[in-house]
């Protein structure tokens, strides 16, 4: 049925545009792409500003709980925040972030690595956004190979004709 | 038997899935996957990626934490 209509015209379709960079927003793009993409949605991803990050040759993710009113982690038995004021200490950040590590490895949750690696497989259309390449001073030799540079009305005429748009 | 089984045990969302369909691939049209997950959640999304990809879910049943699923895969 409906695996067979990838290009059909009953092919259900979907963009996604990636405005964040961090370990923890690298998620919701990426598990909403694949799982459509395995469901037999043609999938494409529109990364721009911060989401560029997630298209770099060596991913290095990082996550913080400075401001992050809700990020409360299981440490020693509970559920714990730390006040900003913590948060804000040198080193803080990066052992927030070894630790989320850790916890996605325990609790069997793909790595960004695999999930990437899944969307390029199903053949998502990864599209870069260029004008934040320019912006940023980025080289499309920073970003993994097989994306395909565009703008807004790229994206825009994408958008249209799709049944899913979602902005993260 | 199944034709194929995946052991997606210790693997959470959306791996069962993305694991499954990559391995429904080498099914022959007809035939039948076995996935075995941990994943609670995996219930309701086996049961959708099944209603959406027109693949039967013959089977969903529980047995001491592990699910098993067993699909037909529909061509």
């Amino acid at each position: 049925m409906s695996e067979t209509d990838q290009n059909g015209s009953n092919a259900k379709s979907m963009t996604i545009i990636v405005t964040k960079g961090s370990l923890d927003w690298a998620y919701p793009p990426f598990i909403l792409g694949t799982t459509a993409a395995a469901m037999g949605v043609d999938v494409t991803m529109f990364f721009t500003f911060y989401g560029l990050e997630l298209l770099k040759k060596k991913l290095d993710l990082q996550v913080t709980a400075l401001g992050n009113a809700a990020m409360k982690m299981p440490l020693a038995g509970m559920h714990m925040s730390m006040p900003n004021i913590v948060n804000m200490l040198p080193g803080v950040d990066a052992g927030a972030t070894v630790m989320m590590k850790n916890l996605i490895k325990k609790k069997g949750v793909a790595s960004i690595e695999e999930l990437r690696e899944a969307a390029i497989e199903a053949e998502i259309k990864i599209i870069a956004c260029q004008m934040t390449l320019d912006l940023f001073e980025y080289n499309k030799s920073d970003l993994i190979d097989g994306v395909a540079l565009g703008g807004a009305a790229t994206y825009m005429e994408k958008a249209l004709k799709s049944d899913i748009n979602l902005f993260i | 038997m199944a034709d194929k089984t995946l052991d997606a045990k210790g693997l959470n969302c959306p791996l069962p899935i993305l694991r499954a369909k990559k391995t429904l691939k080498d099914v022959p049209a007809g035939g039948t996957l076995e996935v075995l997950a941990t994943d609670p959640g995996s219930v309701a999304d086996f049961a959708a990626f099944c209603r959406t990809t027109g693949n039967e879910l013959v089977e969903s049943t529980a047995d001491n934490g592990v699910y098993r699923f067993l699909i037909k895969h529909v061509a």
